[in-house]
Parts: C-alpha cells; sequence; structure tokens
C-alpha cells in the first residue's frame, strides 16, 4: 500500500477530527457509560443508585436464562447469516443472466432491505399468525403439522430467523452483484474453453474471486444479528414462546427498557459487547488469512 | 412504527387542537397508552375539556403500550423534562408509588383547594391505588376481566342462552360446542397471567403473594405455585392438550380467535366491550370470570387497567390547570360517558347509581358483569397486588405458562420456576428501592 504523504503534521489529525469525534460522542461515550451502569444498582427512576462491584455480572453468568439468551443469539446469527449469504448470491447469480427486464428486477430484489425491521415483522406477523396468518393454515393442511409458534419454540425461531433475513437479504444482495459484475468475462469465457462446467467455475474462479465480498458480508451479517436485528423480533414475538427468541440483544432492551432493571442490562450489554468484539477478531485472525484480495 | 403510531398521534392532536387556538394557554401535556377505538374516546374527552375552559390546553399524546409509556415518562422525567400526567398501568403501581417522582393526587387536590369526594370511589379501586388511607394516583381506565361468548356457537351446540358459571362447565360447554362444529376450540385467554392467575386468585380469595400481595413489605414472595394453582394451570394445560382450550399468545393477541369465530369464548379485560360492539359479526354475550365453586369462596376480582399520575418538576403555576383536567375527569358526567363508551368500569358510586337510574346496565347488562365481580367486600387476598418490577415477573409468569401449554414442562414445574424467578425479580426491586 501507498503512504500518503502530508506537509502539514497537523493536517491529518484535523480531517480525521470529526469522525472520531463522532465516534467518540456516538459509540464510546455510550459504551463506557454501559460499562459505569454495570457496576451499579439503579432504581427504575435513577433516583437511587450504589455501587455492587461485579454484583450484576455474577447475577447473570450464574443464570440458566442468561445462557439460553447466548443460545439464541448464536443460532439466530448463525441461521440469518447462513440463509441471508445463500440466498443473497443465489439471487444475485440470477440477477446477472442474460434475461429480458433485468434492470427491473435489479431493483426489485433490493426493496426489502428498503422496508424498516418492524413493519418487515408485522408483514410477516400478518403472514404467518397462527390465528390469521394464510401459510399456517395452508402449511399445516398440507403436513398436518400445526404451525404454532406462539407455543413452539423451534418453529418462532425459525420464523424470525427467515424474516430477518428477508430484511438483510437486499444488502447482500447488492454487493454479491457488484462482485459478480466486477469478475472479468474473458476470465470465465477461457476457463469455458478449457472445459470447466458451471459448477467448477463457480468453485474455481467466482468463489476464490468473490471472498473478499463474502468475508466482508459474513462480518457485517453475523455483526448486524448479535447488534441490530432487533425490529422483527419485538414485532412478532416479544422474546417468546417461553424465552425461545429471546436473543442477547433483545433481552438487554427487555431488561433495561421494559423490566427497569438498568444495572443488570448494562452488564449484558456490556458482555455482548464482548462477544461481538471476540467474534470479529476471530474473523480477522482466522478467516482473512483465506481471503483471496486481488 | 412507534415512532409512526407518536407523529400520526401528534398530528391527530393538532388537528384536534386545531390552528386558530390562541397560544396564550398554558399547556399541560397527557401521556396515555390508549390506542384505536380507546384513544379516540380519549380524544375526545380532551377535547371537550379544552372546550369547557379557556386558560388550559390538555395535549393528549398516545406513547405507544403503557411499559414504553412508563420508559418515555423515565427518560422524560431524568431529562428534567417530564410530562405533566401519565397514565400508567395497575401493574406500574408500586414501580410509580416508591418513585420519588410523582406528586400525590390527594395532596395536588388539597394544596389546589379542589374538594373531591374521595370516599365516593368503588373499594377495588381505592384499594389498588392507595397508600395509608390516601389516593395517589387519579382512577381513570378500570376493568376487569370477563367471559364473553359466541352466542351462535352456543345455539349450534343446543346450549341454552347462559354463559358457564363454573370451569367445570367451561369445560363441558367447550365439549359441546367442538363436538357439534360450533367453534374449533372451546376458549382463549387474553392477558395470560392477568386473568388466569392475578385475577382468578383473589376471585377464589387465594393469596397471590406473601405479605397480602406485597401491601405490607417489600420481602414479598410469590404463593402461586401452591395447591390451588397447580389445579388451575394443570386444567388449562390439560385442556390445550385436547383442544378445548386454545392458548393465543400474550396482552390482547387471542382476541382475533374469537372475533373470527375460531374460539366459542374469550376471557379478556371488560375494556373491549366498545370495540366488539362496532366489530363483532355474531351475536355475543358476556358472564362472570369462571369460579371453581366450593370449597373455594366466590370473592371479588381486581381491577385492572390505568390511572393517572401526576409528575413532579413542573412550574407551580401548572398545577391548577392538571388539577382541573383531573377533577373534570372525576366528574360523574365524565364517568359515565367514558364508561358506556368503552366498557371500563365507572369508578365512581354516583356514576354507578346514576347509570342504574337510566336503566343504563338492565338495557346493556355486558356492562354490569365486571362491576358485578367488584361488589364484594375485598380480603387482604383480593385488594390488588403490590409488587415491584411487576412488568418483568409478569414476563416470566407467561413464559413459564407456555412452557407448560406446550407440554415442556407440568403445572407444578412451570409455576415453580415461574415463582423462582419472580422471588428473584422481587429481591432485586427491595434492595433498589430500600437503600
Amino acid at each position: 500500500m501507498k503512504r500518503a504523504v502530508f506537509p502539514n503534521r497537523l493536517l491529518p489529525y484535523l480531517l480525521v477530527l470529526p469522525q472520531i469525534a463522532v465516534t467518540g460522542v456516538f459509540f464510546f461515550w455510550p459504551a463506557l457509560e454501559s460499562v459505569r451502569l454495570s457496576v451499579f444498582r439503579t432504581s427504575p427512576f435513577g433516583d437511587k443508585s450504589f455501587f455492587v462491584g461485579l454484583e450484576n455480572f455474577r447475577k447473570l453468568l450464574t443464570s440458566s436464562e442468561y445462557y439460553s439468551s447466548i443460545v439464541n443469539s448464536f443460532l439466530f446469527a448463525f441461521g440469518v447469516t447462513a440463509i441471508g449469504l445463500g440466498a443473497g448470491l443465489l439471487v444475485a447469480a440470477l440477477a446477472t443472466q442474460k434475461i429480458r427486464g433485468l434492470a427491473a428486477y435489479r431493483t426489485a430484489v433490493l426493496w426489502p432491505y428498503g422496508i424498516a425491521p418492524p413493519i418487515a415483522g408485522i408483514i410477516f406477523l400478518f403472514i404467518f399468525h397462527p390465528s390469521y396468518g394464510a401459510l399456517p393454515y395452508w402449511l399445516s393442511f398440507v403436513t398436518s403439522y400445526e404451525f404454532n409458534w406462539l407455543l413452539k419454540g423451534w418453529v418462532a425461531m425459525a420464523l424470525v430467523i427467515v424474516a430477518t433475513a428477508w430484511t438483510h437479504v437486499g444488502y447482500n444482495i447488492a454487493f454479491f452483484l457488484a462482485g459478480l459484475l466486477a469478475i472479468p468475462a474473458s476470465v470465465l469465457e477461457a476457463a469455458s474453453v478449457d472445459g470447466a462446467g458451471a459448477i467448477r467455475r463457480f468453485r474455481s474462479i467466482i468463489f476464490p474471486l468473490l471472498s473478499p465480498i463474502t468475508f466482508y458480508l459474513l462480518v457485517v451479517n453475523l455483526i448486524f444479528s448479535f447488534f441490530g436485528s432487533f425490529g422483527v423480533i419485538h414485532a412478532v414475538t416479544q422474546g417468546g414462546p417461553g424465552r425461545a427468541t429471546e436473543i442477547m440483544v433483545f433481552k438487554v432492551y427487555n431488561d433495561g427498557l421494559i423490566g427497569l432493571n438498568l444495572g443488570s442490562s448494562a452488564a449484558q450489554s456490556v458482555l455482548l459487547m464482548l462477544v461481538v468484539i471476540a467474534l470479529t477478531a476471530i474473523q480477522f485472525r482466522f478467516v482473512e488469512k483465506r481471503v483471496t484480495y486481488s | 412504527m412507534k415512532r409512526w403510531a407518536c407523529a400520526v398521534a401528534v398530528v391527530a392532536a393538532a388537528l384536534v387542537v386545531g390552528p386558530t387556538e390562541s397560544l396564550a394557554k398554558t399547556e399541560i401535556s397527557f401521556w396515555h397508552a390508549m390506542g384505536g377505538q380507546l384513544g379516540d374516546t380519549v380524544n375526545e374527552l380532551v377535547k371537550q375539556f379544552n372546550h369547557s375552559q379557556a386558560e388550559y390546553e390538555v395535549k393528549a399524546l398516545n406513547k405507544g403500550t403503557y411499559p414504553e409509556v412508563l420508559t418515555g415518562a423515565i427518560a422524560a422525567y431524568r431529562q428534567k423534562n417530564p410530562p405533566h400526567i401519565v397514565q400508567m398501568f395497575d401493574v406500574g403501581t408500586q414501580t410509580m408509588l416508591l418513585s420519588g417522582a410523582i406528586h400525590p393526587i390527594f395532596q395536588l387536590m388539597k394544596e389546589q383547594e379542589i374538594a373531591i369526594n374521595w370516599g365516593d370511589f368503588i373499594k377495588p379501586v381505592t384499594g389498588y391505588y392507595s397508600k395509608d388511607g390516601n389516593l395517589y394516583s387519579m382512577p381513570f381506565n378500570s376493568s376487569s376481566p370477563i367471559l364473553y361468548y359466541n352466542k351462535d356457537a352456543f345455539k349450534k351446540a343446543g346450549l341454552p342462552d347462559k354463559p358457564p358459571a363454573t370451569w367445570k362447565e367451561v369445560g363441558e360447554f367447550s365439549k359441546k360446542i367442538i363436538a357439534a362444529g360450533g367453534a374449533k376450540c372451546g376458549f382463549t385467554t387474553s392477558w395470560p397471567s392477568w386473568t388466569m392467575l392475578e385475577n382468578t386468585f383473589p376471585w377464589h380469595d387465594q393469596p397471590f403473594a406473601t405479605n397480602q400481595n406485597g401491601y405490607t413489605g417489600l420481602d414479598t414472595k410469590l404463593l402461586i405455585n401452591g395447591e390451588f394453582g397447580v389445579k388451575h394451570i394443570g386444567q388449562l394445560a390439560a385442556w390445550q392438550k385436547e383442544g378445548v382450550y386454545s392458548y393465543g399468545g400474550r396482552m390482547g393477541q387471542p382476541d382475533p380467535k374469537f372475533i373470527n369465530g375460531d374460539c366459542a369464548m374469550l376471557i379478556q379485560s371488560s375494556a373491549v366491550i366498545g370495540g366488539f360492539k362496532k366489530s363483532l359479526k355474531f351475536e355475543w354475550a358476556t358472564g362472570q370470570l369462571p369460579h371453581w365453586g366450593a370449597p373455594y369462596k366466590k370473592q371479588n376480582t381486581i381491577v385492572g387497567g390505568g390511572t393517572l399520575w401526576v409528575m413532579k418538576g413542573h412550574k407551580g403555576a401548572d398545577d391548577k390547570g392538571v388539577a382541573q383536567f383531573m377533577r373534570f375527569i372525576a366528574e360523574p358526567h365524565q364517568q359515565m360517558w367514558w364508561s358506556v363508551t368503552t366498557g371500563y368500569v365507572p369508578v365512581t358510586q354516583t356514576a354507578i347509581k346514576n347509570l342504574e337510574a337510566g336503566y343504563h346496565f338492565k338495557k346493556n347488562p355486558e356492562q354490569w358483569t365486571a362491576l358485578s365481580q367488584l361488589s364484594a367486600k375485598p380480603t387482604p387476598n383480593s385488594l390488588g397486588h403490590r409488587l415491584g418490577n411487576f412488568v418483568q415477573i409478569r414476563e416470566a409468569i407467561e413464559g413459564e405458562l407456555e412452557n407448560v401449554f406446550a407440554g415442556k414442562k407440568t403445572a407444578k414445574e412451570g409455576l415453580d420456576a415461574a415463582v423462582a424467578k419472580g422471588n428473584d425479580i422481587l429481591k432485586e426491586f427491595a434492595a433498589a428501592s430500600a437503600q
């Protein structure tokens, strides 16, 4: 990489200052505030607050509910990421075919990303509701199994995973599409001439060339699932039935803003922060080595 | 979506107020959790008040669900900009009482020299919201859970046109209706913890928690995993398996099962009467919350719904406007109109007497059902519940009920787990409040 040389020693700092300031105010300050809150026990209105050390953490780490929310988080994050990336790549590949009305299709496949997660949640709620949704009715009709996610935990989990992946798939498609279009046609043609079939071309040429984008999307999808995927669960299952869809970030919200247990909520967000930091570090350390850039 | 709702509410409020109002009026902000038909009724009430005098302008704002109203009010209070009036539900009572952020209503009225006959309010209401014999918040929307039944489904099964009085009858009627093709399921229950435990316990004069359901101390423990609780929830779980009972989720989520005719009966707050009158496409009527009969005594149910709390942190001059609005709300005329329009019970003796004099309850028997459950003199078991962090406790209970109804746990195991979690939450609240 080329090193940029600035004539003035202060200028580079000045140039990054706005970004540092934004990061500081909107990321580091709240994060430090969470760390501070996590060692206090605070009454709902914040009028009484006293230092409890690591008590909030001890309580969390000895509660089975917290462990189940961790398991749910990983299930959810890997589910959303796998479906989101798989479907994204598939649709992007289809959108590179030479078909009539391609521009219209390409625009249309990006639409889900423009829908706010709570709205997506409401849409899925209407489609899947055990009382008035169409899909459980048809599914039960065909399979004679009752898809009642109000009581069946795994159905509820599958539902929120699919719905969340759907809201995010447009983003993945956009990146995959850009990546696919950047692959020179001449390389693929050369491979065809050498007798490589579609699968072989994908495995040996397309996939390696897509790996930087895939890696980027993997990280973004996982972090999004851990941290940001809140709207759908809030709109559809509220963490139920019996905590089956209570992922860590939802529990942070629920215990803090609904339960008004601010200390525990802050402690959970600190732990969640650690999980995401660890996850990102692992990904960059092990996965990135196998990614081919340029 | 919530932001949307807020925006819509703001616009709606602006339209209601109209552009010609002068700016000299003192604004009184009023945050509430009433949506749909109930929200329209609140707006109408506020409009009437604003037109009744020239000094104050009450701005009603729907801030979402009750927990969202509470969270919003707390955030606003901590930023030193709280709304004047906050509508809070029954289970938020303890949190509000101990918050140090409220101006008790009895005190406000005394300061403003507005005479209110506090003795006129019905006992189950004053019992729930009073401390040391004084009302701390203004009773507004009080309801109790009742049974709704689909007359067409009953007719189809050859049942007489009367609601089941006992749980035994609920089971029998349900089976007959399902067999006759009157409905797919017998009954469903909205607000599962509130209807099936919080009300069913006092209705049978059973203690819900120690310390007289939390009234006499903070070191309270839940008592719902005793013989009575296990019997009741165990029966529901058995009925769920047979299809007699159909669990439909939390809050008002199960309502559609009744509205679309899937279930022949629904146990839900009396507050939905107004909405049902407009929307139900079949003949329906109401009955009291079912009872298990002997050896249990029939006591009273408790009130749910909300009251209006006055928040601290305003100019003293605003107090007068707040007090005037509160007096307006408590007047028999408004009481009666609110109750008749919504299905919430009238909360003063005067309002009830006036309605009786006009044969209102004879003509609208469904509006008498909830009141009839509230008429007995409350015992320590049936005065109400005063539990800290009740929202979280309710959630712990409902999560475990779902495990029981899904067949993952027995009634005893589920209720034991709910009690263990609930007691943890109570301990945490006591520790945070008692410093």
